[in-house]
């Protein structure tokens, strides 16, 4: 018995010294993206690298500014914003994208998660089950059809040909459901009795309950969106569509070995979605355990 | 459950045809937007795609029905017989990897509890968030033959005596884009398996602790059959994760060396929007889902034999 439990101390020792060791290497990345946009270019393209900046330089933002610009936003061909560096005009993107994606998402979701999850009607096996076989399959093999799809629409390379399939894709109305079964069905009974409409019902009584499920939804479209780098690859082109990760990937191509100004790029495409990660942390560990499909 | 049926039971009478019939008319119109974007950017696509597969079809001139003429060329195509080896490589050695450093992982810092857990939980989904060009790009950095760290420490350690080409070398190119992936896959998994093991009845486990059981006991006997539904999601959501493993072979090694790195999810894009062969594209889209299919309902009824 002795022997046992100071063997288990041993081993919870080892392994937790173990999974700091872990952690940090998966720290490094992060960390080499940020020291590494900061470094002057001669200790860059050393073959010894520098474990700490021994200068601090933002010659790497400055060059990827003043590469290309852009107008900070334009709408329809008739407005345009001042001009800016491209990378401004990415960021821009790339928010309007993960906000219009997360909005429609919690939208749309909010109301089918709730009628699927709450009401009996004609057809609800069908809608349930489409739903979570669309969901087992590889989203990515549909781009190509999508592609097409986008163009007869005359959406290709607009940033809503993202954010429509975003949209579609269907596992908000799955967690929306997980989260509404835990409406108890007295209170919308109660509501039906003292004469409330659908949608009276709805945001009165409803909305309240699975909020913490719409906040979910929200951070993990947010995040999911921004970081949705092949669909924004096939359907975005020109310079001022282009999202902030598809412009690093398309820099990237053209100065392969300017590592200093691609991660200046990788730099200012991650920190703010990790802020916003940190920030929100505990709504998306919700969304990610709620939306696991029970066995 | 059992409380609740003979409520259902007085109910089901009352529920006239009207009733159905408003309560349906009700219910369509909450799912209706969320079911014009479904249908329209999720269904409609999927079914184009399966319907695509059988012509040949490219820009700017109509399709020409092949019939099956897609699906034979891809078993004559040595490429995709490449990539699709490739691709099972990556999920064969990923998905065991991700699963068991995951879950031994979480078990460890369950044990730490409070903000320890919560502080790791965040580091190890750290890499899924921060995206995967960021990721890609500073990852070919410390890959990069002369200014990479990998080299670097190497050297120094005396691994390796001469500067490796890590990317562009068939011996190693796939095993890098393997680690690449493992660390940015095993986030969600953690985090499931924290949550399940938060779950798992304590009673049962106190009952073991004082019948004399030991830590591995308690968890092979209790812990982990109480932990089984999430492993099944894990390994499902994994196995989908890596056959659609697309960015890295992108952004490393766009197939190279020589088609060496080349997953089906790659030469889908490199057939279809390099070369806009869409029926082709497309057949090879239908296949991976195929599989992916077949695998998910293999794992499903393993599972469920195993209860």
């Amino acid at each position: 018995m002795n022997l046992t439990s100071k063997r288990t101390k041993s081993y919870r020792i080892f392994s937790t010294a173990t999974i700091v060791l872990v952690a940090i290497l998966f720290v490094f990345p992060l960390y080499w993206i940020i020291t590494g946009s900061l470094k002057p270019v001669a200790s860059i393209n050393s073959a010894t690298p520098e474990w700490w900046p021994s200068e601090f330089v933002l010659d790497n933002y400055e060059r990827l500014f003043n590469k290309q610009s852009a107008p900070l936003f334009s709408i329809g061909s008739i407005v345009t914003g001042p001009t800016v560096p491209a990378a401004i005009r990415w960021l821009v993107n790339t928010v309007f994208m993960a906000v219009m994606s997360m909005g429609l998402t919690c939208f749309t979701a909010a109301l089918a998660g709730y009628a699927l999850a709450k009401k009996r009607f004609i057809g609800r096996s069908v809608v349930f089950g489409l739903i979570v076989c669309a969901m087992a399959l590889p989203k990515q093999v549909i781009l190509i059809p999508l592609l097409r799809e986008m163009s007869d629409l005359n959406l290709y390379n607009t940033i809503w040909a993202v954010i429509l399939p975003i949209v579609g894709w269907p596992f908000g109305v799955f967690l929306i459901r997980q989260f509404a079964e835990g409406i108890p069905g007295e209170m919308l009974e109660a509501a039906r009795v003292d004469g409330a409409s659908e949608i009276k019902t709805f945001t009165n009584v409803v909305l309240p309950m699975i909020k913490p499920g719409i906040g979910a939804l929200a951070i993990f479209t947010f995040i999911n969106s921004w970081n949705d780098y092949f669909m924004q690859l096939i359907m975005l082109n020109s310079t001022d569509i282009l999202t902030i990760s598809l412009g690093i990937a398309k820099l990237q191509g053209e100065n392969a070995t300017d590592f200093g100004i691609i991660m200046a790029g990788a730099a200012l495409a991650s920190l703010p979605i990790i802020i916003v990660f940190l920030i929100f942390q505990k709504y998306f560990t919700k969304g990610i355990t709620m939306g696991a499909v029970k066995g | 459950m059992t409380a609740k049926m003979p409520q259902s039971q007085v109910k089901k009478p009352l529920r006239s045809r009207t009733l159905v019939l408003r309560e349906t008319f009700a219910s369509y119109m909450f799912l209706l937007p969320s079911l014009i974007f479904f249908i329209g950017f999720v269904i409609y696509p999927m079914v184009m795609c399966i319907f695509t597969s059988f012509f040949d079809s490219t820009m700017g001139r109509e399709d020409i029905f092949i019939g099956l003429g897609n699906y034979v060329e891809l078993f004559h195509d040595s490429v995709f017989l490449g990539a699709l080896k490739n691709t099972f490589i990556i999920v064969i050695v990923s998905v065991p990897v991700t699963c068991i450093f995951s879950l031994w992982v979480s078990s460890v810092i369950y044990d730490l509890k409070g903000w320890a857990c919560s502080l790791f939980r965040c580091i190890f989904y750290l890499p899924v968030v921060t995206g995967s060009v960021a990721v890609t790009v500073v990852w070919k950095w410390m890959f990069n033959n002369y200014y990479g760290i990998f080299n670097y420490i190497g050297r120094g350690m005396g691994l390796i005596d001469k500067n490796i080409n890590w990317l562009a070398d068939p011996r190693f190119a796939l095993a890098c884009i393997i680690l690449i992936l493992l660390t940015t896959s095993v986030g969600q998994p953690i985090v499931l398996y924290v949550s399940a093991l938060n779950n798992v009845d304590q009673s049962l486990v106190e009952a073991a602790e004082v019948d004399g059981a030991n830590k591995f006991q308690v968890f092979w006997k209790i812990k982990w059959p109480q932990i089984m539904p999430t492993t099944l999601y894990i390994l499902v959501i994994t196995t989908i994760n890596s056959f659609q493993c697309f960015a890295l072979i992108q952004l490393l090694t766009s197939g190279g060396p020589n088609h060496a790195t080349d997953t089906v999810m790659y030469y889908i894009y490199y057939e279809a929007f390099k070369l806009y062969r869409y029926g082709y594209g497309n057949a090879m889209g239908v296949i991976l889902a195929l599989v992916i299919a077949v695998l998910s309902a293999v794992q499903f009824k393993l599972a469920k034999s195993n209860e």
